[in-house]
């Protein structure tokens, strides 16, 4: 096969490259350009988007003997990743950005270019495994490494898309496996960090950041009775579970904390409440997409897990579509869902679909 | 052997400028040196001093050794901005142009946030043409208040070249300094230093098949140069550092066999360059070659295709064994609509489909015809692909 491999200038993506390579593919590395004002040199824990982290990419592409291309995408993931977020944040929404560009960027923009430039698959570093059902059917499911499992943000992946995706990575036992295998292959970046901030955030602050670009639009911090509680320079700087930074002068008639319940953008409110008031019960999204075969039944309520952030924990849930939703309804109540978030579904270690999520049902019906 | 049409951005090194470099390497002085060693270096490298600047049409004194077009670039800019300001502080006004190289943009910019420079971006039509009328019309208004203009002498992506000799007698009745970036165009066009009246001009080794690394700035014997860079005094005082025997006189070499054979290789590039352009035109009919008519370097052939990625076709023509730009080598690493193309005017869905294949004097009529056997698919797929955008 004709192999693009997606080469951030990590760890995992020059092993996933490596290996792709070893199975005889016909391999061309390409890193993504998606900042227009790339940094120099690598800072914190981003892992990608500077120049010295096109280089490492390039390096490990040298090394492994296939050539290397930039390609600019930093107009389409401007629009439909950084725009995007900012927008999510502005209609007190909690995106996850990671998703939307494997959802538009890599598995999209990339993948068609590829596609019509004579590629067969584009090969990703991500710790997700790709197998095959007794009927020939594509399946993505959670990688052995449970702990770097990111099935989660491949979620929103489509059949089609599953078609054209390769990765290697999803056999492996261990973060440390790759390591050992990139050393042994004699690539430079086998020591180099893991990255976990937003890649298009410097510093990793996400609400200075936020603040910079949408300005200060204050309002009001209040109860979910409507009894005011204190003012806030934004309703993009808080995400509904928020405990730290709401500066409310008096506590609580309980004294307990308070935690953020829900943002209310249009009215510039944010609602706080005790922390069993962050318990949610239902979930619902009308963006949903199967990842691979769409399951048979969605009429009725049928078992599956669900998991609701990036490493967040596999919880039990019921799910059905009605009305162009999906619906989720939580075994046991999860703390502080956020709209916008995304709710993938599992059956077991494989990934059915995910939604989106609209809006959520609490489990403490409001007094 | 891949086909390499992309001479713009580093041409092969010539023959004779390998062994001349490799014969000088063998010399042992310091050309500072007061020795008999050291003397014998200093006279290689002087005979390359006068050799480059008879080729060059400029004094041997004129002749400033340097690593390259950008820092030629960086001294010019830097130091006649300075020279000007120090004369007179009225003057702070620093005329080029958004089509420039980065290494002129980047120097000027420099001055504007750093030494006070109000930076005037002279006007360019959508082919990449400088509107003289326009200079006349403001160095007439303002004239008295311009402390430098930075032009460059041929365009490194489109080609176009452009009327420094004219833009230097504008400049001169208002007592305005001149540099002109000369990268891309020496070797390459007919130029002489002398009579263009420039101040300063910036050229490079590596475009006319010297190796990289050596370059030169020309300065006028009467320039208001301010140092910007300071050490042994070497050059005037201009560039200090010790200088590469090997790389000069390679560098002089390659001038001389460059300008010796400029007017054929004018013909036989622009008899090359019409064959593309029509075979281009007629794969892709809707493409458009950009500078239109023009005035151009001969071995320059850049065009824009609509609803194409530039970086596309530079993929598929790669895979298919023959080297060609998106413009000017993508700028540290990071592909990026050209800036050139922006600045005369082209949208930024215009300047990503971008291809300049560059011709030089290795470029043989197989080269072209290998191009031309593989443009049309590496065309059809890459229209197909699209636009990211889009």
């Amino acid at each position: 096969m004709k192999v693009l491999a997606a080469m951030s200038g990590g760890v995992d993506s020059a092993v996933a490259a490596a290996r792709a390579v070893e199975a005889g593919h016909e391999v061309v590395g390409v890193h993504l350009a998606l900042s227009r004002n790339a940094g120099t040199l690598r800072t914190g824990s981003r892992g990608c988007c500077t120049i010295e982290d096109s280089m490492d990419a390039q390096r490990a592409a040298n090394i492994l003997g296939i050539p290397y291309y930039v390609w600019d995408f930093s107009e389409r993931f401007k629009t439909d990743v950084v725009d995007d977020f900012i927008a999510e944040y502005q209609a007190g929404r909690t995106p996850n950005p990671c998703m939307r560009c494997n959802e538009r960027i890599k598995f999209a923009a990339l993948l068609e270019k590829a596609l019509a430039l004579g590629f067969d698959a584009v090969c990703t570093g991500h710790y997700a495994s790709l197998l095959t059902d007794a009927d020939g059917n594509l399946e993505l499911h959670r990688s052995n490494e449970v702990a770097k499992d990111q099935s989660y943000v491949l979620g929103v992946l489509t059949a089609e898309q599953l078609k054209h995706a390769m990765f290697p990575l999803g056999s492996t036992a261990s973060k440390s496996e790759i390591r050992a295998e990139a050393n042994a292959r004699g690539l430079a970046v086998a020591n180099k960090p893991d990255s976990y901030d937003i890649c298009f955030i410097p510093e990793g602050d996400t609400q200075d950041w936020l603040t910079e670009k949408v300005g200060k639009a204050p309002g009001q911090i209040v109860d979910r009775s409507g009894n005011v509680l204190g003012s806030h320079e934004g309703t993009h700087e808080f995400t509904v579970g928020q405990r730290k930074g709401l500066s409310i002068g008096r506590p609580a008639a309980d004294g307990k904390p308070r935690y953020v319940l829900e943002i209310r953008p249009k009215t510039h409110e944010v609602v706080v409440g005790s922390h069993e008031a962050l318990a949610i019960a239902e979930l619902a999204g009308s963006k949903f997409t199967w990842c691979g075969v769409a399951p048979k039944d969605t009429v009725d309520w049928s078992p599956v897990e669900v998991q609701v952030r990036a490493h967040g924990e596999q919880i039990a849930a019921e799910f059905c579509v009605r009305d162009g939703e999906m619906i989720i309804r939580l075994i046991e109540p999860l703390m502080g869902v956020a709209p916008g978030q995304t709710a993938v579904i599992y059956a077991g270690t494989r990934v059915l679909g995910q939604t989106t999520i609209d809006r959520t049902v609490s489990a403490v019906p409001v007094d | 052997m891949p086909v390499y049409l992309d001479h713009a951005a580093t041409t092969p090194v010539r023959p004779q400028a390998i062994e001349t470099f490799l014969r000088n390497s063998g010399l042992i002085g310091n050309p500072s040196s007061v020795h008999g060693a050291g003397q014998k270096a200093r006279q290689a490298l002087e005979e390359a001093r006068e050799l480059l600047a008879a080729n060059v049409g400029a004094h041997r004194s004129e002749i400033i050794f340097t690593a390259g077009g950008t820092e030629s670039n960086n001294l010019a800019i830097k130091g006649l901005y300075l020279g000007a300001l120090a004369k007179d502080s009225n003057r702070k006004i620093v005329i080029t142009a958004g089509t420039e190289h980065h290494a002129v943009i980047e120097p000027v910019e420099h001055l504007e946030e750093h030494e006070g420079a109000e930076v005037v971006l002279a006007k360019v039509s959508a082919q990449g043409e400088l509107d003289l009328d326009w200079l006349g019309q403001y160095l007439a208004e303002n004239g008295d208040r311009v402390a430098l203009i930075s032009l460059m002498w041929a365009n490194n992506e489109t080609g176009v070249i452009w009327p420094i000799e004219q833009v230097v007698q504008l400049a001169k009745a208002n007592g305005i300094a001149v540099h002109s970036d000369a990268v891309a165009a020496f070797g390459h066009m007919p130029m002489n230093f002398a009579s263009s009246g420039l101040t300063a001009m910036s050229i490079s080794g590596h475009k006319i098949g010297a190796p990289v690394g050596i370059g030169a700035m020309v300065l006028a014997r009467d320039a208001k140069l301010a140092v910007t860079s300071h050490g042994g005094g070497q050059e005037r005082g201009v560039r200090s550092g010790t200088l590469s025997t090997p790389l000069i006189t390679a560098f002089a070499t390659a001038a001389a066999l460059a300008v010796a054979e400029l007017e054929t290789e004018t013909a036989r590039l622009s008899r090359l360059a019409d064959k593309l352009i029509a075979a281009i035109l007629q794969a892709a009919p809707d493409a458009e070659y950009s500078r239109g008519s023009s005035a151009g370097l001969p071995g320059t052939v850049h065009f824009l295709f609509a609803g194409c990625s530039g970086d596309s076709i530079l993929f598929l023509l790669d895979a298919a064994g023959v080297s060609v730009s998106t413009g000017s080598a993508c700028r540290a690493g990071v592909a990026q609509a050209s800036h050139v193309l922006i600045a005369m005017g082209r949208t930024e869905s215009q300047a990503r489909g971008s291809i300049r294949i560059s011709l030089g004097y290795s470029t043989s009529e197989a080269d072209v015809d290998a191009f031309i056997a593989a443009f049309p698919a590496a065309y059809a797929a890459a229209k197909k692909a699209g636009l990211p955008s889009n």
